[in-house]
């Protein structure tokens, strides 16, 4: 598997550190209710299909990077860096 | 009377030659490492020219001045390597001294690629990786950094507390490559 | 035998070697196989199961049957395949699951016992009484069954590991590989063209086919010329590609030595290659299928293409009468080759009624072989047509059931291949592996002109995807004859008709599979085992779907195929392993001291990648222990000295600094004073404790943070994510200087006397008060000293840039020696912070709070951080958590241990009576007895009761009382002092 990490290009994916959904992007405030932070912190759907996900660029640039893909094809889709604001 | 004495990161493991490759460690001078502040890149890069002669790296690359080597070294971060550091840098930049933090050699010869194809997962031939291309990248399971000097010589740079397991690693490499012939 | 002017081999070149103890003369060129036929050698091998006597069967890596070891002793090498060993001087081949002699094997008797040892046999004849089955019926089922053997010693070859990179990568070098690598070659693109065989060329080594009025060789030599040419195509012989991985990655084996005699040290025997290509043609051929009839596994019988690849290729005629049956014009190809090289054709039976005839040779037309006959070696075969049987004097049978494309590398990502009814057979879906297309023969197109054609075209489409502009290649001449092709699987009879050689399956054992409802074919595969020995069933998988199909009364594209999974042929561990052994399996972090450490005899221990001393033995210490006492005492009442370089530093700098820290510290940083450090405890999102450390205030926008020495690169990750996910606008930047500094404790009543020696201004409690910090020089170099203790001890940390690391050690080692004291080890360090009730990872292991470790207070109300939310969850709070408190054995002498649990002192030490366990213990040379840290259950109202420890595994009960975590100096007097 390959990911393109938007800073360094396509690399293998043994220099990336998988952490999970890309909902940890998302922090609920302080004061947000239980169930936010329930969503947050355990709740993960395990689609068949497109995800979005976090990996660390530990081997390289240390950036951490949203990855889109298909978990059913593994087919990488699209990459950004959460550095980034979403358009 | 007491006094302290330096020893170099690959002190008593280096220079090494097996076959068509060649390490050898260099004496760097001052490292420091520079993460622009918010917003500051631009100025940052005229301070760095104006006081060095080196501006700021773009991501995967290196500018070698003179007497200073600006090195990209990674998410918002450079290493300005051979002078200290000019204090100005410091309103645009957080600098940090890593001059005993990291083994710095060069690899050269014939086979350096080939040896490089055995350690690190990414294209080494000079088509896709010219001479000023600085990435950062693993070495086994070292995270090196690893850049082109010139079109025979590969710039390593691991941590200063593994240096001879990098030795180690390319040593073995160079081994492979010299038995294969 | 050999022929004179036949094949592409310098007859002038011989090679010794032997084969079990004898000795032969084969070709340079050569396999073992094709030096053995040459020789007449035609048994080979016992099968696996019934230790039948067996011959070569093929002529590539696909062989099910010619199993060899090769070398001896550490360098023996078991289940190679004949076929695939190039033969050199004095190479040493064994037979393999044989007796004493590969002629007479007592074993085979076990194939008199066959009709009791059919599909299923061991899951209904094992099964009772249980307890036979390990001590009884394993061993002896692995005696009998199995392959070669390993040397059962170290593995003494040196095995490599490397990448690769290309636009296109080629994946076999017949015509459609070597079409698609010129075209590809010439458009200027990155090529990579990968042959698991010594030699390019694929089929047309094999054939006699022409092109260009050629013969095809030449045509491929002249191909190979221009390739070699080209810097942009790199051309890997041996290299076999094992398996598709996602985004384009292909695991490929190249053999680098096993050709060669000599091995010398250092020198790889093989290379486990991962290469990364945007591209791929599949080029990789057809497998020949035999046909199921009875005795078809005798030696002397292979698969037609076999036998023209050993006249073609090797000059070898595998028999002096050979007979030849199958289903498709390559029998009359076959015969035709056989004449030019002047061997006699005995008959050619066609199962087809319309097939061809011919004046040179007799055909049997709408016939088939039903049996053979020979003592361990074909003599005569049965020939069965509407006008009944007959046999035919044979010492070799060619036989032919059509071709399988290779389609293997396309099943690796779960594709599955397409039923093609015209071949017979099965050919890769297209799109089953991204960016990777199919030509020539594996895509089911069989002339060699068809071959040329896929090739080029596949190649240009790739080109294109590519951006290159496809080079104008003029379309070679070649051979487009029909195939032809009518199904023909089994050869209905009695007997014993062989599908998966290596495995000794059978037609009936598929039929057997299918009458007791084994009818999906994952299930009849297991049950009968079909097509899971080494060669995974690539000559016999398609025909055991045949007739599964039959008996099933299913079409074979209703009845699917197995999953082909990675790797295609067999890979060592030790390939796939490679660059992971000894000292390559791991990095190893030395600290500065490393050396001096090891010159003082210390033992080291591993924490994380680092190598730490455990203790510094002395003379007269017969055990750990009473080094550890003597270097705890040294901290207590002189000074002791250690190196903490260990632990994470990360410098932290910035206008947004502070408020950083506030947020991923528990505690408050922005109202440190500079020059001040401050223990900071950091949280996971989920509230539970992640790591802790001090973190002091160098400047007004600059502080170096402290973590744990196992913590360290999951500290770095997390900031790194709270900075560029969560806090994106705030100024700051940090980087690791764990490598920067070597800092060393300087711990005890005398340790500033011992630093007044070094420090260019001497220490003063107004000055310098317990966690400050700041700038200092050592000896005229700069450093910096931080006023902290992990001991509970008036002490410090000196940090100095690295260089000057041993060089700093081993004068404050001096010092301290003089001064009564000295170094000491982690064994040391865990007694004094035990002692003090100072936490590690041991208590901060993952399950613990801020609350359980009687930090609660140090979760600000000021400010929101991380994982302060979770952590006010209502079951974090609740009374009856387990919290951290300190235990001491009631009786002086008692022992307490980690991972003990603990119960209420009258209860039965059962699971629902746990009331907690203990994380850490030492022997305190300080108090003269052990001492423990734990969690109880709302342990911290419960000092001074009596608890009772027990440890199940190691059958210890010790009663202890329950006390302060902090056993030592309560009041922290001496650490101020």
């Amino acid at each position: 598997m390959r990911i393109t990490c938007p800073i360094c290009g396509e690399r293998d994916r043994r220099e990336f550190y998988y952490k999970g959904h890309a909902v940890s992007l998302d922090r609920p405030a302080p004061d947000a209710g239980e169930e936010a932070w329930d969503n947050y912190v355990y709740l993960r759907e395990n689609p068949a299909g497109v995800t979005r996900d976090l990996w660390y660029h530990e081997g390289g640039c240390g950036a951490w990077i949203e990855v889109t893909r298909n978990t059913v094809t593994h087919e990488v889709i699209s990459t950004r860096l959460v550095s980034e604001e979403t358009a | 009377m007491d006094k302290l004495s330096a020893l170099s990161p690959c002190a008593g493991l280096l220079p090494l030659t097996v076959g068509a490759t060649k390490v050898v460690e260099v004496e760097p001078g001052q490292m420091t490492s520079v993460a622009p502040y918010n917003g500051q890149q631009d100025k940052l890069s005229k301070a760095m020219k104006a006081a060095h002669g080196v501006a700021y790296p773009q991501a995967n690359g290196l500018i070698q001045g003179s007497d200073a080597q600006a090195i990209w070294f990674g998410h918002a971060q450079a290493m300005l390597i051979g002078p200290a550091a000019d204090a100005g840098l410091s309103e645009h930049a957080a600098l940090t001294d890593q001059s005993d933090a990291w083994a710095v050699v060069n690899l050269s010869g014939e086979t350096a690629e080939d040896v490089l194809a055995r350690l690190v997962p990414v294209d080494v031939r000079l088509a896709h990786f010219p001479v000023g291309m600085a990435v950062r990248t693993q070495l086994q399971h070292l995270s090196v950094s690893l850049a082109r000097v010139d079109e025979g010589t590969f710039q390593i740079m691991a941590f200063r507390s593994m240096a001879h397991t990098l030795v180690h690693d390319l040593k073995t490499a160079m081994e492979a490559v010299a038995a294969r012939g | 035998m050999r022929i004179a002017n036949r094949g592409l081999l310098d007859h002038s070149k011989p090679v010794t070697f032997s084969f079990d103890g004898v000795n032969y003369t084969g070709l340079e060129g050569d396999t073992l196989a094709s030096a053995l036929l040459a020789n007449e050698v035609r048994l080979v091998g016992r099968s696996f199961k019934y230790h039948r006597p067996r011959g070569i069967l093929t002529a590539g890596s696909e062989e099910p049957n010619a199993l060899v070891t090769i070398g001896q002793g550490v360098r023996q090498d078991p289940n190679v395949r004949a076929t695939v060993q190039e033969l050199y001087e004095g190479l040493q081949a064994r037979s393999q699951n044989r007796g004493l002699s590969l002629q007479f094997d007592p074993m085979a008797i076990t194939d008199l016992a066959a009709p009791f040892l059919g599909a299923g046999f061991y899951y209904k004849t094992f099964m009772w009484p249980r307890a036979f089955w390990e001590k009884l019926y394993e061993p002896i089922i692995r005696r009998a069954a199995g392959l070669g053997a390993l040397s059962g010693e170290d593995n003494a070859d040196v095995y490599d590991k490397a990448y690769a990179f290309c636009d296109l990568l080629v994946i076999g070098s017949g015509p459609a590989g070597l079409m698609a690598a010129l075209v590809a070659g010439r458009a200027g693109a990155d090529v990579i063209l990968a042959e698991e065989d010594s030699r390019m060329g694929g089929r047309l080594l094999a054939e006699t086919h022409e092109i260009d009025g050629k013969p095809g060789h030449v045509w491929v030599d002249e191909v190979l010329a221009e390739l070699r040419s080209m810097d942009n195509v790199r051309l890997m012989k041996r290299t076999t590609i094992t398996g598709a991985y996602d985004g384009g990655t292909f695991g490929a084996l190249e053999r680098v030595r096993h050709h060669l005699g000599s091995r010398p040290a250092g020198a790889p025997i093989e290379t486990f290659w991962r290469i990364a290509s945007k591209r791929a043609v599949l080029a990789a051929g057809a497998l020949e299928r035999p046909v199921a009839f009875r005795n078809n596994d005798r030696p002397g019988i292979m698969t037609a293409g076999a036998v023209r690849a050993y006249l073609n290729r090797w000059g070898v005629a595998p028999g002096q009468r050979v007979a030849i049956f199958g289903n498709t014009n390559d029998i009359h190809r076959t015969a035709r080759d056989l004449l030019e090289a002047g061997v006699h054709v005995a008959g050619v039976i066609d199962s087809r009624h319309d097939g061809p005839t011919s004046d040179n040779y007799p055909v049997y037309r709408g016939a088939q072989v039903s049996n053979s006959a020979g003592r361990k070696a074909l003599e005569s075969i049965t020939i069965r047509s509407a006008s009944g049987e007959q046999n035919l004097q044979a010492d070799c049978l060619a036989m032919t059931g059509g071709w399988n494309p290779t389609v293997h590398l396309t099943c690796h990502m779960n594709g599955r291949p397409t039923w093609k009814r015209e071949i017979e057979s099965f050919v890769p879906t297209p799109g089953a592996i991204p960016g990777l297309e199919a030509a020539g023969a594996c895509n089911g197109a069989f002339s060699t002109a068809a071959c040329l054609r896929e090739g080029a075209e596949v190649a240009a489409r790739a080109l294109a995807d590519l951006g290159h502009t496809a080079p104008d290649v003029a379309q070679p001449q070649a051979e487009d004859d029909a195939y032809e092709i009518a199904p023909l699987w089994a050869v209905p009879g009695k007997g014993r008709a062989w599908l998966d050689f290596q495995n000794d399956v059978t037609v009936k054992d598929v039929q057997q599979a299918a009458v007791e409802n084994f009818r999906s074919v994952e299930h009849m595969k297991r049950y009968t085992t079909q097509g899971m020995a080494t060669d995974q069933g690539k000559n016999s998988n398609v025909a055991a779907l045949a007739i599964l199909a039959d008996a099933t009364g299913r079409g074979i594209p209703e009845t699917g195929t197995t999953t082909f999974r990675p790797p295609y042929s067999p890979v060592a561990i030790a390939a796939f392993g490679a660059g992971g052994t000894g000292k390559s399996f791991a990095a190893e972090r030395f600290t500065t001291s490393h050396k001096a450490t090891v010159e003082r005899g210390a033992p080291l221990i591993e924490a994380g990648l680092w190598y730490r001393p455990s203790y510094f033995p002395k003379a007269g210490e017969p055990t750990w222990l009473e080094s550890c006492n003597r270097e705890v005492g040294y901290v207590r009442s002189a000074v002791g000295v250690a190196d903490v370089s260990t632990l994470g530093k990360i410098d932290v700098q910035g206008k947004d600094a502070g408020q950083f820290l506030d947020f991923v510290y528990t505690n408050m940083f922005s109202t440190l004073k500079v020059g001040r450090t401050r223990y900071g405890l950091m949280l996971r999102e989920d509230g539970f404790v992640m790591d802790d450390g001090t973190t002091a205030r160098l400047g007004e926008n600059h502080y170096v943070m402290t973590t744990t020495t196992a913590g360290a690169g999951d500290v770095m990750k997390h900031l790194d994510f709270v900075n560029q996910a969560l806090c994106r606008d705030l100024d700051v930047q940090f980087t690791s200087v764990t490598e920067q500094w070597a800092q060393f404790a300087v711990a005890g009543p005398k340790s500033r006397a011992l630093l007044d020696t070094l420090l260019d201004q001497p220490l003063s409690d107004e000055d310098w008060p317990f966690m400050a910090c700041g700038p200092v020089k050592v000896l005229g170099i700069d450093a910096r000293l931080f006023r902290i203790s992990f001991s509970g001890e008036h002490a410090y940390e000196v940090a100095v840039p690295a260089r000057y690391g041993d060089s700093l050690f081993r004068l404050l080692a001096k010092k301290a020696e003089e001064m009564g004291g000295g170094v000491y080890g982690m064994e040391a360090l865990n007694v004094l912070r035990i002692e003090k009730g100072f936490i590690t990872h041991s208590e901060i292991h993952g399950r613990t709070t801020a609350y359980d470790i009687g930090m609660g207070r140090m979760v600000s109300t000021k400010k929101d951080c991380i994982g302060k939310t979770m952590t006010q969850r209502p079951g974090l709070e609740e009374p009856g958590r387990e919290v951290l408190v300190g235990l001491k054995p009631v009786e002086k002498d008692g022992q307490v241990l980690a991972g003990a649990h603990l119960y209420k002192k009258g209860d039965e030490p059962i699971r629902t009576n746990d009331q907690g366990y203990l994380t850490s213990v030492c022997h305190s040379p300080t108090m003269g007895h052990m001492l423990a840290l734990g969690f109880l259950a709302d342990g911290r109202e419960r000092h001074g009761e009596i608890v009772k420890m027990v440890d199940g595994l190691r059958g210890v009960e010790t009663l202890c009382e329950v006390v302060d975590p902090v056993f030592f100096d309560q009041q922290g007097e001496r650490v101020r002092g």
